[in-house]
């Protein structure tokens, strides 16, 4: 490579660029403040990542091919970058003044955000299998030190352990799916996989259908598709709430994009088979999903439950396979980030502490003692449920008509039965808010602070603007979408 | 498969002289048993304990403190073998590379890693 097209290269990661030197920045000075001022690493983490956010729009919609085809900039990454940087903006937000109630103010919590983060862009933009990898492990080393960063809150190190022993035999499926795929394609990059499929009969390939079924699991593990869900409730439960809320948004959403880029790049002859196997997968995972939310009566679990029945859903844009399906999951994804960190946020702030639970009791007679909370925790839920007039509908309504335009009814069906079985655990929320007596003993809302305050309003304001005026983003999708399909 | 025959010679002469050593040096050695041979090592000193005991948690992050600057090492070599066919660029990025690493290393000084209470 020339100076020429290394200096390219690096255009296309100036946000991970931005975000590592934060990162860097937050660790170095974390060493020089006193214990009490460690707030400050919130606020300097936000500043790198708004820069990071104006820097994708600077440079984001020109398409890059980076490293000699290891990577790419396109709309698409794009689209994901933003995702996850929205994301990583609200959860610094919250965890601020989390991080100062539970007593876990320290200046490697944010540079451990913004590592994971730097690997969930990278696995947006990957062309080729190895950047695939290198972003997910960047990811999910992180996130595992995350999940158990309360080191002496027992379930917190418990869910920490049972994510990175289940998280590294994922690596190990993926990492053997990529080999046996290589061994029979002789490439690494997904357009060389893709170049193999249009020339050879793969269906009688068992080194390639074996590489391709590992590749999934894979994926599966990490987007927490039933039946490879296992680790997520407790994993969920554990990890700190701020950090719930991230792993909900930033690497689902990172993952996934992974898995639409190789579908739609490596795979389009393929699609059949593939889409077969996704089918059962997306119908188990959102039936499973909500029919244990069902029984939960702590919201945090609950909400941990229904998240692995939205990845279900998302899960049926793919299996649409097409343009419409994957705008769908891609608008889904984004406005889930929105609404779940929302929901994460008032239980976060409904809660006496860590140790004593998230008890779906504490929610008793709030909707009216503090009527604000129980309005935007409503707002959340119903859109969480896919009720008009939110952007969780709107979603919802889009990747079930990109499923019935395919022609899948079956798995629409199962899908809108599943959604409105999930109104009841979501309502079940709202009718402790407001139609139960209080409980004899109040339990007082946390101190909302400007962060929080703050990112309550953008996730309220995104989830009606979105629902009442989607278009905009909408077409943002579509053009990410494009820019792979055509690519 | 013709350039692969220097590799099976290869193999198969490993496998007989291993196998060949060890069959000889049974038939013919001394043999003498004592309690000593049972020890998973002969070196002369008595055992004083089993080695299966709890091992302090320090040890752990010394081994990954070296993994992380052997790891260096191994980029290292191959851009020093390369440093003229690089020039400028390869030295801007190495620079960046060990600036890195340098930020993990005063942070795990700073934060007290290297040192052994």
């Amino acid at each position: 490579m020339d100076l020429q097209s290394i200096l390219l290269s690096l255009k296309a990661i100036v946000p991970e660029m931005i975000l590592t030197a934060t990162g860097c920045l937050v660790l170095l000075y974390d060493l020089l403040i006193p214990e009490e001022n460690r707030g400050v690493h919130a606020g300097i983490s936000a500043v790198g990542v708004i820069t990071a956010l104006f820097s994708v729009l600077w440079f984001g919609s020109e398409r890059i091919e980076a490293f000699s085809g290891m990577l790419a900039q396109d709309t698409f990454g794009s689209f994901f970058t933003v995702v996850v940087l929205v994301s990583l903006l609200l959860t610094l937000m919250l965890s601020r003044s989390y991080n100062d109630w539970e007593g876990i103010q320290k200046g490697e919590f944010y540079a451990l955000l913004l590592f994971s983060s730097v690997g969930m862009l990278v696995m947006a933009k990957a062309t080729d299998m190895m950047t695939i990898f290198l972003g997910l492990e960047l990811l999910s080393i992180p996130i595992y030190v995350l999940v158990g960063f309360d080191r002496k809150r027992l379930s917190s190190v418990e869910g920490a352990l049972k994510y990175f022993l289940l998280g590294a035999f994922a690596t190990g499926f993926l990492l053997y799916g990529m080999a046996l795929l290589y061994a029979a394609t002789g490439a690494t990059s997904l357009s060389g996989i893709a170049a193999f499929a249009g020339k050879e009969n793969v269906f009688g390939n068992t080194l390639f259908l074996a590489g391709t079924a590992l590749l999934f699991v894979g994926f599966g593990f990490k987007v927490s598709l039933v039946p490879f869900h296992m680790w997520t409730p407790d994993a969920y439960q554990g990890a700190p709430t701020p950090v719930t809320a991230f792993m909900s948004a930033g690497p689902k959403a990172a993952a996934f994009a992974a898995v639409i880029r190789v579908l739609v790049v490596a795979f389009p002859e393929s699609h059949p088979f593939l889409l077969k196997g996704l089918w059962v997968v997306a119908a188990l995972t959102m039936t499973v999903g909500n029919v244990s939310a069902l029984v939960q009566d702590d919201v945090k679990r609950m909400l941990a439950y229904s998240s692995i029945a939205h990845a279900g859903y998302v899960l049926v844009g793919l299996v649409s396979g097409d343009r419409l399906g994957g705008q769908a999951a891609m608008y889904y994804l984004f406005v889930y980030s929105l609404m779940n960190i929302g929901a994460f946020a008032i239980v976060m702030l409904l809660s006496e502490g860590e140790e004593r639970g998230y008890a779906i009791e504490n929610f008793r007679g709030v909707g009216f003692r503090y009527p604000v909370l129980g309005a935007l925790m409503t707002v959340f839920l119903v859109s969480l449920g896919g009720i008009p007039p939110t952007a969780g509908f709107v979603g919802k309504f889009y990747l079930f008509s990109a499923a019935v335009k395919k022609g899948l009814i079956l798995l629409t069906v199962i899908g809108v039965l599943n959604s409105a079985a999930s109104v009841y655990y979501y309502l079940r929320v709202v009718v402790y808010m407001y139609m139960l007596p209080e409980r004899a003993e109040e339990v007082r809302p946390r101190p909302v602070g400007v962060g929080v305050a703050l990112a309550l309003f953008i996730a309220t304001v995104g989830v009606i603007a979105l629902g009442i005026f989607p278009k905009g983003l909408l077409s943002f999708a579509e053009s990410s979408i494009l820019s792979i399909f055509l690519s | 498969m013709q350039e692969y025959l220097p590799v099976l010679l290869l193999l198969a002469f490993a496998v007989v002289a291993a196998t060949g050593f060890m069959v000889l040096s049974g038939l013919t050695g001394p043999k003498r048993f004592e309690r000593g041979k049972e020890d998973p090592f002969e070196c002369g000193m008595p055992l004083f304990s089993d080695a299966r005991r709890r091992v302090t948690v320090k040890f752990y992050l010394v081994a990954i403190l070296f993994l992380l600057f052997d790891l260096e090492t191994a980029f290292l070599y191959p851009w020093a073998v390369l440093f003229r066919k690089l020039g400028l660029f390869g030295f801007i990025e190495m620079m960046v590379f060990i600036l890195i690493l340098v930020v993990g290393l005063v942070y795990a000084w700073k934060s007290g890693a290297l040192e052994w209470q």
